[in-house]
């Protein structure tokens, strides 16, 4: 009797714990990381005021890897051409300021249009090549010559200026220096990424997105439009390279290389954090952007031209620890 | 292989023969643009081991250019080493780097392994920017001597018969039906008795080494001056567009792919309207795009159809 109810007896399954894929010692590694800024932006005015700058330039580097993430998590590849859509859509916004429009109504007006940019890129070019990553890739590589030769034939290749959004204040605390740029960046950088989120998190759309992306197949069965949800992908996608676009513009200005290299740190970020966590996009972007901010003011050694190289051997050296990114899963792959 | 010798080596010998014929009717220019056309055509075939074979993508085949490229200019500059010697050299050069660059990257795949070796591409010129004292910045390094047109053309031909033959004999034999097993399923490569780092490696170094002699060819051509700006990552991308316009994992595509390349961005500046610089990304940038579109296995995925096409005639 006992050994049959033994039998019978349905083991309670313990509620599972939603994966987030960050192991013991990289958070404390992270912990120890942030530690390690606090002190230094209390022993040090320069310290503070370098990693406040980098926490602005990395906060444009999480929006552009976030947009990646995003494309990367619904489809497995990689837009090249991210960073030219950003560029392309901050020519927007300078044209709609150019016809008179105010810079606020005009950055709204871009991310509608930076939307329906990226809805259209995935329906016309993406959609028909899909099952192939590399056709993928290398139309991603096509769009990025198309765009860059059309807004240079368009407005050329000199610099372009626009209306500094924040103004050129600047705030002192203490003896430390922090521009009003900075923190207006850092601001609307971290609203967009939140409203993303909560658009993930809380919404009918969010959640349908999220079913596409995983588990295509079941998605549609339950009656999700698959190739509508990734559509919307690579428009969200578009609007927070918008996004990163116009927050680089006031620093960089405008012209068309000026994403090239925000999407190669982009990438940097992307890869850091795992490709497949938004979260880790995020982080990866911040601590990209703080961290060759400070090696560049207190490494000789790291002179301008080696701020790529060294962003990619921190890349390469996590990476060799741990190939899937700080926040990355392992694959298991079938034959 | 057995039934493709027949179709391939008429078809090879009859290319060898016109390219032999070529320089008695191209003005100096078009000797030129024709030996731009062997430089690609090596490129490509050196990418196309590694990513149609080998299943590898690389985004990175600028920076072994620039290897390649540099190891002739540093050579010719500071030993005055003969420019054709610097060849094997580069070969050699860049087949050490392509393994070096191999042994880390067996930790990647896929996406990631595109993007590594896209910071691989980005990083090597800023690296001759960096140490400009020896690699003479962004001037550029120039070799001890400059060469004709027609001494290009022969070289650069011969380079790419000889190596087209290097791979055809490689990847028919049984290093190719490893690499395509490496490829086509890594399990169960592993499991009939394939060593995965010793062939992924091997794909890597030769892969670099093609693109290497392309490099140092590459040199020589732009008056044997090398410098950062030309290898920089549009060079890598130019090249994985023209293996993809030639088809991923066949050899008989790579002549149009090469073309396509070296000719498309030349023959673009004369289009009316837009006929600038930027005109022609835009043409580049669309033709690639619709190249995708309709051929996604490139020219070798037409060839491929219309021979099945005449056989069943």
């Amino acid at each position: 009797m006992v050994e049959l109810a033994r039998r019978f007896v349905v083991r309670e399954r313990r509620p599972r714990r939603t994966r987030t894929g960050v192991s013991a010692p990289v958070l404390a590694g992270l912990a120890a990381a942030c530690i390690f800024l606090v002190i230094g932006c209390l022993s040090s005015s320069i310290f503070a005021q370098q990693t406040v700058a980098g926490l602005a330039q990395g906060v444009i580097f999480s929006s552009l890897a976030l947009s990646l993430v995003l494309i990367y998590r619904a489809t497995e590849v990689i837009n090249f051409a991210q960073g030219e859509m950003a560029m392309a859509t901050t020519y927007t916004a300078y044209q709609l300021t150019l016809w008179g429009i105010s810079y606020w109504l005009a950055f709204f007006l871009t991310l509608g249009i930076a939307f329906v940019f990226g809805v259209v890129v995935q329906v016309a070019v993406i959609r028909p090549v899909q099952h192939s990553v590399i056709a993928v890739v290398i139309v991603t590589v096509g769009l990025f010559l198309l765009i860059d030769g059309l807004v240079t034939w368009r407005f050329g290749a000199d610099l372009k200026f626009m209306q500094a959004p924040f103004g050129n204040a600047v705030y002192h605390v203490g003896d430390v220096t922090f521009a009003r740029q900075d923190l207006g960046t850092l601001i609307v950088s971290i609203v967009s990424v939140l409203l993303l989120w909560a658009l993930f998190r809380f919404t009918k759309l969010g959640l349908a997105m999220r079913a596409a992306a995983l588990r295509p197949a079941a998605a549609a069965l339950v009656g999700v439009r698959v190739n509508w949800m990734l559509a919307i992908g690579w428009g969200l996608a578009a609007v927070l390279g918008a996004v990163a676009g116009l927050m680089t513009e006031p620093t960089q200005f405008l012209q068309p290389t000026m994403m090239q290299a925000v999407l190669l740190y982009a990438f940097a970020a992307a890869v850091l954090g795992g490709l497949e966590s938004p979260a880790g996009a995020v982080i990866g972007g911040l601590a990209l952007g703080v961290f060759l901010n400070l090696v560049g003011q207190y490494v000789g050694f790291a002179t301008s031209e080696l701020r790529l190289p060294i962003a990619f051997a921190v890349l390469l050296g996590v990476l060799l620890l741990k190939p899937t990114g700080i926040f990355g899963h392992k694959k298991v792959q079938r034959v | 292989m057995k039934p493709r010798v027949p179709a391939g080596l008429p078809a090879a010998a009859i290319a060898a023969t016109v390219l032999a014929l070529l320089p008695f009717t191209l003005s100096g220019y078009h000797q030129g643009l024709a030996s731009e056309v062997a430089i690609y055509f090596i490129a490509i075939l050196g990418l196309n081991i590694l990513t149609g074979y080998t299943g590898q993508i690389s985004i990175g085949h600028g920076a072994f250019m620039a290897i390649g490229g540099y190891t002739t200019a540093v050579m010719s500059h500071y030993h005055h080493t003969n420019l054709i010697l610097t060849l094997p050299l580069a070969f050699a050069f860049a087949f050490a780097c392509g393994v070096l660059v191999g042994i880390p990257a067996l930790r990647f795949s896929g996406v990631y392994l595109a993007l590594a070796t896209f910071a691989f591409a980005v990083s090597v010129p800023q690296l001759a920017l960096k140490f400009s004292r020896f690699f003479g910045g962004s001037n550029g390094l120039q070799a001890s001597r400059t060469v004709s047109h027609t001494w290009l053309y022969a070289t650069s031909w011969s380079c790419a018969a000889i190596l087209f033959a290097v791979a055809w004999l490689l990847l028919g034999g049984r290093t190719g039906r490893a690499f395509r097993a490496v490829r086509d399923s890594e399990v169960a490569a592993v499991s009939t008795g394939i060593s995965l780092p010793i062939y992924k490696i091997l794909s890597f170094g030769v892969s670099a080494a093609f693109a290497g002699v392309a490099g140092s060819l590459f040199v020589i051509h732009t008056n044997g001056f090398a410098q950062p700006n030309e290898f920089g990552v549009i060079l890598s991308l130019q090249i994985l567009i023209g293996a993809a316009v030639a088809g991923l994992g066949s050899l008989w595509g790579v002549l149009a792919g090469a073309l396509f390349v070296g000719l498309l961005p030349n023959l673009s500046t004369s289009v009316p309207l837009i006929g600038s610089s930027h005109g022609q990304d835009v043409v580049f940038g669309l033709i690639v795009i619709a190249i995708m579109l309709l051929l996604p296995n490139g020219v070798a995925g037409l060839l491929a159809r219309f021979a099945r096409l005449r056989a069943r005639a």
